[in-house]
């Protein structure tokens, strides 16, 4: 590749190892990014909606996942393309955002980006597009603001918030239990949710998933679960109104972090150290038994001694918990966690109404339950199912579905989906369109044409005919001025959205059309690039 | 390229490869079918053995194993073809979730796999043909609740119960000659956990010699270890005392210790004050007056001979393991310290006597007479040591089985008859659901009636004309028939005895339908580029 030559032909070099590096510019370079994007936005489509297909991912180390999740595989694809991989960060950034329509976002740039392709045929300034495209995403916004309704999350039961985890579940593979799955959901993040700030963190949410059974086992666990049985096999099982003491110190004697040396010249010395180390245990038991405590959690490994010494002082003791599980704890029974022997004191203590040893299959595995906290503001779902595969899957999909929950409480406006709201916009961005005199017309007008591409796509994928649903659910929504009017992927035999009660967040929507045509307009500005040759 | 001939740019990594739609689905059901048929010719009492045989340097005839167990087959399998991994993950799932039932689930997964082609074939859409799966399998798993039965946990007819489930399941085992015999003693072993679940207790020790039928289920516990030399070889009413403490020399725990002397004299102090340490834990032991001493650890010759001096019988060495088994049977506590000989009490354990037994060439520890009289061992006799392996698995899988029954306690009619009244449910459902997925639910009902087949094929039968007539019968109203496989007959199961676990069958059909979904939904496999490895 070279960037300049002299009179006689022969290269200057101008860039560091010029030689082994390749070069794209102008349209052939807007026409290879644009078509890297589509690639993957075509391997996505074929996921959107209720009626979507999966996509089977081997990883480097031969491991399979299946999954739906449109972030999960672009993530998992290992995309090396430089353009393509502004997709990926596209639909992770719609997932750390919002957490659910992170397909619907990828296949919106890719259809965007098609639109793209043909307008740069028709010689139009890729400036121009881009100007286009953010105009009509401006209109297109408003529009949905227009159209979204509150809705009131607390009337029958949360069954709005209910329906809407359906919509968000109905796309997976545990389809079959959405409502079922929905509830689950609802009611955990309903636990969880401080409803006067209108905020929840998920934090106090613990997924845990454990393979066996059905998806059908899945219950929601009104306090936490964890992954460890009792640190010597002898102790109790089962703690009744338990005053956990929450510890980050291991039960070994102290391993000050300055180095040192402790040299012991006599026999004396020797002895004397002996029973200092026995004196160590003996303390540090009798320092957590004395607090009143009932139950030992400690984030770090025991000694065999002292975890004798527990035993033998009828304190039950969990090991190696882990650090978020530690804060989880904390969170839920309101203890406080205490790094030294020393700083142990009652009040410190969290209070649980049990904490029990349960047992799965046959293979003897064993977690905790602690239930009934004193601020039981920490919640777990048990996913079971028949394979890890499922499990994992099911775990992407109940956290897709609370997050549309969260984001419902957050922001109770919805639109409704089913391609209705895309529609509704498309039909406002056309109708703007010709009110527009500049070359941004039709930029705009495609981009029209492209929130269109979202119907089509899903009722490709229900099977149904893109073409004719598309244009009839369009020529109602016209007509009877009805913007719910979308396309009947469960042929319920209706297509008006609301009957059918497929609703999606505004909050989405909006993050969705913002996202993408902003990721389409940092593809089209791009007219240069420059690459290692191997890359 | 596309379809216009546009060269697209290279969006994978190099050696990553996509495929998509049919290819992807053709993929992913060739590898399952492939999977299913594998293991399919093990299925049912006259299912034959595989020999699975690892490959690598230097152990090409070591480690062989002869197995007729679906989850030994595919988990010792290494298979490239993504699809083909699901199939053996549910068969793991279903090993330890009931133990029992790990080749029907797999080859129910391709059975179920191989129709949906058909359908695909036929142009129904995947979801549609899920949808039908879905309402088939309701109505398959309602029908099983259905047709089981309870009896009380207590009762002579669970006890009978328990017999026959575990015949059924011994029958397509290696051991299905002294099915009886080894049915009997399984149903022992497990009643005496009195419904506990803890597989633990129940501990199997195989030692080669003798033949299958000498194996026996001892009620004491038997410990795989050695007394020390020196000591008593039989005790009688014994105080057991079981630790896990170091008897080698006692480490110090502070950190950052050191020895640092300035004579000859110190070190030998230094000795003196060590060997002092080890008699003072000694001692400490000693005033627990244990007759026997169990440690997990290693003891040195000192502190051993200190022991066997005030006439202790000392264990040393019993894995961590054997130590917790010990324990449980004994009713010991695991000690580590040794400060509180006034709970002596609580923490030794009893039991009526410990000897040195001889089993084949082996020596052994036998605990009977415990105080906590629930564990019990399993002792397994057999010409070789593959064959013990595979007389493991199969006690291991009908143990799995009967804790399953004892916790669930329905049970079903054996010999097919689940499967054959299932899937008349999926067709009788079929006829009153409009639409295409009514043909899914029939090709749901045929996947089933295909167990029947195969264990007819296997065992050389006519399965066309068996499986038809089998039909007839339930149709008749016989649901109690099955296949008779002794002699390729259909019969009253009632009076054959087979009876087989619900929960077992439940989970089958459950993990096989999700897997099938699974692999069903897939239309794009992308497979990224395989990690490279450096060589070593």
């Amino acid at each position: 590749m070279s960037l300049a030559f002299d009179d006689y032909g022969r290269p200057y070099i101008i860039l560091r190892e010029q030689g082994s590096k390749k070069r794209m510019k102008g349209l052939e370079a807007y026409k290879s990014n644009i078509l890297a994007a589509k690639a993957i936005a075509n391997t996505l489509s074929s996921s959107l909606g209720p009626k979507g297909m999966d996509k089977m991912l081997v990883s480097p180390d031969g491991d399979v996942s299946v999954t739906n999740d449109g972030a999960t595989i672009v993530e998992k694809m290992e995309i090396q393309h430089p353009t393509a991989k502004l997709l990926v960060e596209l639909s992770q950034s719609q997932d750390a955002e919002i957490g659910d329509g992170t397909t619907g976002v990828v296949v919106l740039a890719g259809k965007l980006l098609e639109q793209a392709l043909t307008l740069l045929d028709k010689g139009i300034h890729p400036l121009k597009i881009s100007d286009g495209f953010d105009r009509a995403c401006d209109v297109a916004i408003k529009h949905l603001e227009n159209i979204s309704e509150e809705i009131d999350i607390q009337a029958n039961e949360h069954e709005a918030l209910i329906q809407a985890a359906c919509t968000a579940l109905g796309s997976k593979v545990v389809s079959k239990r959405k409502r079922e799955l929905g509830k689950i959901a609802v009611t955990a993040v309903l636990d969880v949710a401080d409803l006067g700030r209108k905020d929840v963190n998920l934090d106090l949410i613990k997924i845990q998933t454990k393979t066996g059974g059905s998806v059908e086992d899945t219950r929601l666990i009104s306090g936490i679960l964890i992954d460890k049985d009792m640190s010597h096999p002898q102790m109790v099982k089962e703690v009744n109104d338990a005053k956990i003491c929450l510890l980050t110190c291991p039960f070994e004697p102290p391993k000050p972090k300055t180095k040192h040396n402790i040299n012991i010249s006599s026999a004396e010395d020797y002895k004397k150290l002996y029973l200092q180390e026995q004196q160590y245990f003996v303390d540090m038991v009798k320092l957590v038994k004395d607090s009143g405590a009932n139950i030992a959690l400690c984030q770090w490994g025991f000694d065999d001694e002292a975890n004798h010494l527990l035993l033998q002082n009828n304190l039950p003791a969990v090991r190696w918990v882990s650090g978020t599980d530690v804060e989880l704890i904390a969170m839920a029974t309101g203890a406080r966690i205490i790094p030294r022997f020393q700083e142990i004191t009652p009040e410190k203590l969290g209070k649980a109404g049990s904490v029990k040893e349960v047992q799965f299959g046959t293979s003897n595995e064993r977690m905790l339950v602690i239930e009934n906290c004193q601020c039981t503001k920490a919640v777990t779902i048990l996913i079971r199912g028949g394979s890890q595969m499922i499990v994992d899957e099911a775990k992407r999909s109940i956290h897709d579905a609370i997050c549309v929950i969260r984001n419902l409480i957050k922001d109770n406006r919805i639109v409704y989906g089913g391609g209705s709201a895309e529609l509704a916009c498309a039909i406002q961005v056309l109708q703007y369109a010709d009110e527009v005199s500049s070359v941004e017309q039709y930029a705009i007008r495609s981009f029209a044409d492209a929130l269109e591409g979202i119907p089509s796509c899903l009722a490709d994928n229900c099977g149904l005919n893109p073409i004719t649903s598309v244009a009839q659910a369009k020529a109602r929504q016209l007509q009877e001025n009805n913007h719910r009017i979308g396309i009947d992927c469960m042929e319920l035999g209706t297509t008006d959205m609301k009957e059918q009660r497929i609703y999606e967040t505004l909050s989405s929507k909006k993050q969705q059309i913002q996202l993408a045509t902003q990721v389409v307009k940092m593809i089209l500005k791009i007219d240069d690039v420059i690459a290692p040759d191997d890359y | 390229m596309d379809i216009v001939g546009n060269v697209l740019p290279q969006v994978l990594k190099d050696e990553a490869t996509e495929d998509k739609g049919e290819m992807a689905r053709l993929q992913s059901f060739v590898g399952a079918i492939a999977v299913a048929d594998l293991v399919k010719t093990t299925l049912g009492p006259k299912g034959m053995d595989k020999i699975l045989k690892p490959t690598g340097p230097g152990q090409e005839m070591t480690h062989i194993t002869v197995t007729n167990d679906g989850a030994t087959i595919l988990k010792s399998m290494y298979v490239e073809n993504p699809a083909a991994k699901i199939l053996i993950e549910i068969s793991k799932t279903q090993d330890e979730e009931v133990g029992d039932g790990t080749t029907t689930v797999a080859v129910l997964a391709g059975e179920l796999l191989r129709e949906g082609e058909k359908l695909i074939q036929k142009r129904i859409h995947p979801q549609q043909v899920i949808a039908g799966w879905r309402i088939a399998r309701d109505v398959a798993l309602k029908r099983l609740r259905d047709i089981s039965t309870e009896n009380d946990i207590e009762s002579q007819e669970f006890h009978n119960d328990l017999i026959k489930i575990a015949k059924t399941t011994l029958s397509s085992k290696l051991i299905t000659t002294d099915r009886d015999y080894f049915a009997d003693l399984c149903v022992k072993a497990v009643l005496r956990l009195k419904g506990s679940s803890n597989l633990d207790y129940i501990q199997i020790i195989k030692i080669p010699g003798g033949t299958i039928r000498d194996s026996y289920l001892d009620d004491g516990f038997i410990l795989k270890k050695q007394i020390t030399i020196g000591c008593k070889r039989r005790i009688e009413n014994a105080k057991i005392l079981v630790a896990n403490t170091a008897m080698d020399y006692d480490k110090i725990k502070i950190y950052g210790t050191k020895v640092k002397v300035n004579s000859m004299d110190k070190v030998a102090e230094i000795e003196a004050a060590e060997k002092e340490k080890m008699k003072h834990k000694v001692d400490k032991i000693l005033q627990y007056q244990p007759t026997v001493f169990v440690n997990r650890q290693l003891i040195y010759n000192y502190p051993e001979q200190l022991l066997a001096d005030a006439g202790i019988t000392v264990i040393e060495h019993a894995d961590f393991e054997g130590m917790e088994r010990v324990a449980a049977a004994t009713g010991a506590e695991i000690l580590s310290t040794f400060d509180a000989p006034e709970r002596r009490d609580q923490i030794l354990g009893n039991c009526e006597l410990i000897e040195e037994i001889m089993i084949g060439e082996e020596k052994m520890i036998k605990f009977s007479g415990c105080k906590k009289n629930e564990a019990c061992t399993i002792v397994l006799r057999g010409s070789s040591i593959h064959i013990l392996d595979e007389v493991d698995r199969s006690i291991h899988d009908v143990l799995c089985v009967l804790i399953t029954t004892v916790k669930n306690r329905r049970v079903v009619w054996g010999g097919g008859n689940s499967e054959m009244q299932m899937a008349a449910a999926c067709d009788e459902e079929a006829k009153r659901v409009q639409g295409k997925q009514a043909l899914a639910i029939e090709a749901y009902a045929r996947a089933l009636r295909q167990l029947p087949t195969i264990i007819c094929d296997n065992g050389g039968y006519d399965s066309a004309e068996l499986v038809q007539n089998f039909k007839v019968e339930l149709e008749k109203g016989n649901l109690s028939y099955g296949l008779n496989m002794n002699d390729g007959s259909i019969g009253d199961m009632k009076e054959l005895g087979v009876k087989e676990c619900m929960r077992v069958k439940e989970q089958a059909l459950l993990a096989a339908s999700e897997a099938a979904e699974l692999i069903m939904r897939v239309d794009d496999i992308v497979k990224c580029a395989p990690r490279k490895r450096e060589r070593a």
